[in-house]
């Protein structure tokens, strides 16, 4: 893993061609687009039995792919550990970068990325063995906390126990794999990360009833898929393709109805969004029917959710802050037009 | 008539640097060494215009920013506020420690397994082999991840000790703790330039010890010298003890000295001296891995040794045990040491594989969660790159100066 990292960095520094600009161009010539995924996170990218990658984060390189290519499959994964994803994508080793990841300011600003939305607003929780009869983060003062390494969790995670006078012992792991490890043999009280990412690990587990998620969230995250900065046009497309699933379920578009509704619709605003009229696409460089050829892959943003990580799957997760803004959410999506 | 056999001078020409064997090789060197600069000149000047393709200048600055982030074992003072350049500070003291007590151990493992290879005991020799034969070819990543998960899941958690009496030594899947010694009249730390605190009862012990053994040695100095000139040497082994533990027993009762043992309060056990899960496994790791190296160093270096040597040992009636550490040890120290330099290096290096059980060496804080966090790849990897080249160097430096002391002396 180390060396994955100082690999990666080395080749940040020396590999020269690195376009900037142009990013969908270099996509179209080589004619698939490079996104960069968890290494396995159940319900966001996991891979099934045939080694094919699926889940909520999945579904947007997918969507992506299919709004440059109208082919879903075009796309190669690239699993990234919190450490390695930035290099990665600061590299040019991918083009898209959809691995729950954090909106900050020193990445957006720092780092030079570029956030093209939110596609779940987070917060980062805890989960506790019900055996040790924990209900509050408040009691955890002494405990032993598995952190993922590389990620915002350890700065929060410092700023939350700083704040409340409470002492604790740091253990990062790399991996979530390894950190479900040590938390499972008691090695640690507590494992911190998104508390999507608890729901998800929680639901891999032998015994999911044994755990607990505490009521306290300690931070925003909204995490999002991120580009490199400079290219505006690439960033474009994939914000766009975004808003198209969430405006595509605010417009009752779905996989199974979006053909029909391209032909058949007098709604204009859906005329707009399926490249039936407005020449939207053109303007950005891909077809006029991105939006429609994305929304066919996986369905609209309540699809995908649903699929992946909603009520009825083993994650189990509400909509919540993420349900439109129509329906009590905060997910909002700027008009196409 | 006679002709001069002067040569002729003839003025240089330019195909002289290759056809002429006079010029050849410093023209061939010359070319190579230009070559190399070029391609230096290339990765450099590639680099600065890479970094600033990406909008990145190259500056150490974050370094003095609050890291943000906690650090499980700390040898210095250090909290979440604390600068990037302290918790590099923290990895590298924590890189170091893993290195001396992991060089050590490997030492005492390798001389033990070398010596006992050679053994005339069928089963030693054998089970001897086998060892060294698992141990350095299992890659020591595995055996890191093997320990550390042998010890996370067969040693009992903290809380399985709840209610129970527990002694000077506590095992728990999280790691060992000791006993540590206090002072109910302590005498206070010292700050040493914001970096560490020591402790003025520890600098006491110190002082104390040094001074009576220093005495006792003095006053073997003293009998020694009466030997010589009465060739009869006085007894001095009770004294010589006294001077060493009444002072320091002396001290140790005035200061109120006492082993304090660790108890388990809420999740975790505290007080005691802990020594972490991830520290135990990589110290293992690395000491059996480099020891099964260095048992076979050993061996070559005994085996290189002439029979003859331990033959005449054996025939003045030394024992066995005796002839290997006072004939044959001595002579294949020699060709040990320069093998050993680079088993000791590598050690060094394989440390940076903490990270893997989350032990927060250098690696793991500078090349770790500062890159990461600051986004500085660039520095921060030099950075690491410039302290592995230290300590490996400084390591090496040692070592060869040792080694020179100690070789055969050739006249």
């Amino acid at each position: 893993m180390m060396f994955r990292s100082i690999l990666g960095a080395a080749v940040a520094s020396f590999v020269a061609s690195t376009a900037f600009a142009g990013t969908l161009d270099d996509v179209k010539a080589k004619g698939y687009v490079d996104c960069g995924i968890n290494t396995g996170l159940v319900g966001f990218a996991a891979p099934d039995a045939d080694g094919e990658w699926s889940g909520f984060d999945v579904a947007i390189c997918q969507a992506v792919a299919a709004a440059v290519f109208g082919d879903a499959t075009k796309v190669k994964y690239k699993s990234l550990t919190g450490k390695t994803r930035f290099t990665a994508l600061a590299s040019g080793e991918v083009d898209l970068l959809s691995r729950n990841t954090t909106w900050t300011f020193s990445r957006d600003v720092d780092l030079g990325f570029e956030f093209v939305g939110v596609n779940y607003y987070d917060g980062q929780g805890f989960m506790v063995p019900k055996e040790l009869e924990v209900g509050s983060a408040k009691d955890l003062g002494g405990a032993t906390v598995c952190i993922q390494t590389g990620t915002t969790t350890e700065l929060n995670l410092a700023d939350y126990f700083r704040a409340n006078g409470m002492e604790y012992e740091p253990v990062p792991i790399e991996t979530n794999t390894e950190a479900q490890q040590k938390y499972l043999s008691g090695a640690c009280d507590v494992y911190t990360t998104d508390a999507s990412g608890l729901a998800a690990t929680r639901a891999s587990f032998e015994s999911p009833g044994d755990h607990v998620v505490l009521p306290e969230i300690i931070s925003k995250e909204p995490l999002g898929p991120l580009v490199r900065h400079g290219d505006n046009q690439w960033g474009d497309i994939a914000r766009w393709t975004l808003n198209a699933l969430v405006t595509a379920e605010e417009l009752g578009v779905t996989a199974a109805n979006a053909d029909e509704m391209a032909a058949n619709s007098t709604n204009p605003e859906i005329r707009r969004l399926l490249g039936a009229e407005g020449g939207l696409g053109a303007m950005l460089g891909v077809s006029d029917d991105f939006a429609l050829n994305a929304i066919k892959v996986n369905g609209n943003y309540a699809e995908i959710f649903d699929a992946n990580i909603g009520p009825e799957t083993a994650i189990g997760l509400q909509r919540g802050l993420n349900a439109l803004y129509k329906d009590g959410g905060i997910l909002y999506s700027p008009p196409f037009r | 008539m006679a002709t001069t056999s002067a040569p002729p001078s003839e003025p240089f020409r330019l195909s002289q640097l290759i056809n002429d064997t006079r010029y050849r090789g410093a023209t061939i060197q010359i070319v190579a060494l230009i070559l190399l600069m070029l391609t230096f000149a290339w990765l450099v000047d590639n680099t600065i215009q890479n970094l600033e393709a990406l909008g990145k200048d190259f500056n150490f600055s974050f370094l003095w920013t609050s890291a943000g982030y906690d650090v499980n074992q700390r040898l210095i003072e250090y909290d979440s506020q604390s600068s990037h350049a302290r918790a590099a500070m923290l990895g590298i003291l924590n890189t170091l420690i893993l290195a001396v007590v992991g060089c050590v151990t490997a030492t005492v493992i390798g001389v033990f397994v070398g010596v006992l290879r050679l053994s005339n005991n069928w089963i030693v020799s054998r089970l001897m082999t086998v060892f060294i034969e698992v141990m350095r070819n299992v890659p020591v990543l595995i055996w890191i991840l093997i320990v550390v998960a042998v010890v996370n899941e067969s040693l009992p958690t903290p809380r399985s000790f709840k209610g129970e009496e527990t002694g000077a030594f506590v095992l728990t899947n999280r790691g060992a703790y000791f006993p540590e010694p206090l002072f109910t009249n302590s005498l206070g730390d010292i700050d040493v330039g914001g970096l560490f605190l020591v402790s003025n009862d520890f600098l006491m012990f110190v002082a104390v010890l040094g001074l009576s053994i220093w005495g006792a040695g003095k006053m073997s100095e003293w009998a020694t010298k009466r030997q010589n000139e009465t060739g009869v040497r006085p007894q001095i082994l009770l004294p010589q003890l006294a001077l060493i533990v009444l002072p320091t027993a002396i001290l140790l009762f005035s200061l109120g000295f006492y082993l304090g043992y660790a108890e388990l309060k809420g999740f975790n056990f505290k007080g005691g001296t802990f020594v972490r899960d991830s520290f135990i496994g990589l110290w293992i790791a690395l000491s059996l891995y480099t020891g099964a190296f260095i048992a076979e160093n050993v061996r070559a270096g005994v085996q290189a040794v002439s029979r003859g040597q331990s033959e005449a040992s054996a025939a003045l009636g030394v024992t066995p045990g005796r002839t290997m550490s006072l004939v044959v040890l001595p002579q294949a120290l020699r060709i040990i040491i320069p093998p050993l330099i680079s088993q000791y290096l590598n050690l060094t290096k394989n440390t940076s594989l903490a990270i893997a059980v989350g032990y927060m060496d250098a690696t793991g804080t500078l090349g770790g969660i500062t890159l990461n966090q600051t986004g500085r790849e660039m520095e921060c990897l030099l950075l690491l790159m410039a302290f592995y080249l230290v300590v490996s160097l400084s390591v090496s430096g040692v070592l060869n100066w040792y080694n020179e002391r100690v070789k055969l002396k050739e006249r």
